[in-house]
């Protein structure tokens, strides 16, 4: 069998589609922190506590209601979009004509009380999830067993991702959003309500964290500290792939996947590393990501 | 004169009296509870340690013996600069005489060294590495509920001998992984097993399915989980997603808590095997601390470590009582001294190495079937006794062997 650095190519298959569903994750949750920054300029560290929502509204829904799978990946990210439209509504509204500094403490404070909660009625074990029996049992590849419901995570997260973008930066409604955030007054005067613009894209933003949060409960434990795990991480992604630029977010998210992925296989003990000498390298050669516009 | 006499005895007896209390510093024994408190091992010890702390104090019935105990607990954040942090500011302006529990091995390294520093005492319940009485044994310490030695004997010579010769490690890249698989590695290359590859995971971890596909390829019969907690529970999980069990291969988790079979829920955890040295229902005296201990917990009922804090707690107690004395080094030599006994452990000794030895339970988790609610979850397959469950004393290099 043929290798690369001593390990076989088939298994190099395996790690570089495992990189990819990972990816799949970094990718949807920073497309939501870039679309809330890109448009509203809001540092938004809630982000990781939503996403960690979404797992338990899709928790609570299956068993305290009964409602399955595929109607919590509808309503989940309802949920939390709307918790999110009345942070932003109540809180978030307040800050905006000051530095990003304050936005940013305000929501790292949020995902603090919200995980504190959480831990303090569920614990930090967590709850159980089962994989929707639709999707369960998998594919033998060859190269590798794929289990059902992480092709899925890939499919759908792309569709998501592509979704999000085309519409943001092809229709009329993104370039009113764009047209807004560089100059609401203007946009306002042409009869565009922008301060509930503004609302419903925080939701937009938080809504596809809870909808992360949802597509991740089959695979990880529903636990309160789901997101305060990954959001570093995908803070990372965010600054790699530059700053709201959101096709940068998409990316960069699968491209760091994988190579997480591979440094799985050579390099085990610095996996947790490898983001963040990615980001430095790039942060010195190109200090406004990859695909950020130097402003 | 007489009047002169009178504020002499008085004095006298304020003397006499002022100097008994010395023996106990500043008038009260201060237990502090060290653990993660809001991380990924708060349920296996966090505020059910403190809770078995206070039931010790009670039963020890602390407050008719005239005796004031106080409990005060803090959050290690599974860090060894935060725990030592706290265990100096305990120590040094805080009046603290002990600190139990300290989960996270790295974390109980350090604090191990400190009390040893200060002379004051360390009970230990949570952490697992068998260097706190091997090479890093201090006469400050003593290491109660289990350490990595006794899971590796206890699970790795089981599975070995019922035909699981290969191994493959997935381990926590921090002491307490390294010390496990080191420790089991050893136990399995001596019943003539084989172990073909491991690879270390960072800590915490969360997808654990690139490693479980390596692990996969190795093609060795088990797998070996030199982790905890949420790690573990990941674990375990995601290797049922990918089909290793089905496709063959077993996995061994080598430190699993009853909290950890609660969260995975026991479809998924059923037919683990794995070593435990205290569950809740093996009698009639455990059934009843449970009880008590589910009332001020939320339901949850207690695990071995848990139970190690509280025993712990009862014995340091017992050994200031019949020393008259707080002072660290001497205390532990009292608890070294004075034959164990409580209502969960039983009989037991404390050695010179500061290991506590009781048996050991090889435990197999239930099917959903066999379970009849929620917590009923083991069924003991064997017990190991107490002179076999943990490591030799000759065997640990500990200094204060002669």
């Amino acid at each position: 069998m043929d290798t690369i650095f001593g390990v076989p190519t088939q298994a190099l298959f395996g790690q570089l589609l495992i990189g990819l569903i990972n990816g799949s994750f970094y990718a949807l949750l920073s497309l939501g922190l870039a679309v809330i920054f890109g448009l509203l300029n809001i540092i938004n560290f809630t982000h990781g506590a939503q996403y960690m929502m979404g797992a338990f509204c899709a928790w609570f829904l299956l068993n305290k209601l009964g409602v399955g799978y595929w109607w919590s990946l509808i309503l989940a990210p309802l949920a939390v979009g709307a918790f999110g439209m009345l942070i932003e509504r109540t809180m978030l509204k307040q800050l905006y004509k000051l530095d990003h500094l304050y936005g940013l403490l305000l929501t790292f404070g949020l995902a603090l009380i919200i995980q504190g909660m959480f831990r303090h009625e569920f614990g930090s074990t967590g709850q159980p999830y089962a994989v929707p029996k639709e999707l369960a049992g998998g594919q033998n590849l060859g190269f590798m067993y794929l289990p059902n419901y992480r092709a899925w995570v890939i499919v759908a997260s792309l569709i998501t991702c592509l979704a999000t973008w085309f519409v943001i930066e092809r229709t009329k409604l993104g370039a009113y959003l764009r047209a807004a955030t560089e100059n609401p007054a203007l946009v306002q005067a042409f009869g565009i309500n922008v301060p509930r613009m503004i609302t419903l894209t925080y939701g937009f933003g938080v809504a596809l964290a809870g909808f992360a949060g949802v597509m991740a409960a089959p695979i990880y434990q529903v636990n309160p500290l789901m997101g305060a795990d990954l959001i570093i991480v995908v803070f990372a992604v965010v600054v790699i792939g530059g700053m709201g630029s959101i096709l940068g977010a998409i990316v960069t998210g699968f491209g760091l996947g994988v190579i997480e992925g591979l440094t799985k296989v050579f390099y085990p003990e610095a996996s947790n590393t490898v983001i963040f000498i990615v980001m430095a390298i790039v942060l010195m050669i190109k200090p406004a990501g990859l695909f950020g516009a130097q402003k | 004169m007489k009047m002169k006499r009178t504020v002499l005895a008085a004095a006298l007896l304020a003397l006499a009296t002022g100097s008994a209390q010395a023996q106990v510093s500043g008038g009260v024994v201060k237990i502090g509870v060290l653990n993660d408190q809001s991380g990924l091992y708060a349920d296996l010890t966090g505020q059910g340690s403190v809770v078995a702390a206070r039931m010790a104090v009670e039963d020890f019935g602390a407050a008719k013996k005239g005796m004031k105990v106080e409990i005060v607990f803090a959050d290690h954040q599974n860090k060894p600069d935060v725990g030592s942090q706290i265990a100096r500011k305990w120590y040094d302006s805080e009046g603290v005489d002990a600190i139990v529990d300290v989960p996270t091995s790295s974390v109980a390294l350090a604090i191990n060294e400190i009390t040893k520093e200060k002379g004051k005492v360390f009970i230990v319940s949570g952490a697992a590495t068998s260097d706190l009485t091997g090479k890093a044994c201090s006469p400050n310490t003593v290491h109660w509920t289990y350490d990595t030695w006794a899971l590796a004997n206890g699970t790795a010579n089981a599975v070995v001998k019922t035909g699981g010769n290969t191994w493959f490690f997935l381990t926590a890249d921090y002491a307490f992984g390294h010390a496990l698989e080191r420790d089991v590695e050893a136990v399995v290359l001596k019943n003539g097993g084989k172990v073909l590859g491991k690879v270390r995971h960072p800590f915490p971890g969360t997808d654990f399915s690139s490693f479980l596909l390596q692990a996969q390829a190795s093609k060795a019969k088990i797998i070996g989980l030199a982790n905890a907690g949420g790690d573990t529970i990941n674990s375990i999980k995601q290797a049922a997603e990918f089909g290793i069990v089905k496709g063959g291969q077993n996995l061994a988790g080598l430190l699993v808590f009853l909290n950890d079979v609660h969260a995975l829920g026991l479809d998924k955890a059923q037919g683990l095997v794995f070593t435990e040295t205290f569950y809740w229902d093996l009698n009639d005296q455990t059934r009843a601390f449970a009880k008590r201990f589910a009332a001020q917990h939320k339901g949850a009922h207690p695990n071995m470590i848990h139970a190690g804090v509280y025993a712990g707690v009862l014995h340091y107690l017992k050994a200031i009582e019949a020393l008259k004395s707080d002072e660290g080094g001497k205390v532990v030599a009292k608890m070294k001294e004075l034959p164990t006994d409580d209502p969960l452990f039983g009989k037991g000794t404390i050695r010179a190495d500061g290991r506590k030895v009781h048996p050991a339970y090889l435990v197999e988790v239930k099917t959903p079937a066999e379970s009849k609610g929620p917590w009923d979850y083991y069924k003991v397959r064997a017990t190991i006794p107490a002179d076999q469950a943990f490591r030799p004393l000759k065997d640990g290099g500990c200094s204060l062997v002669k």
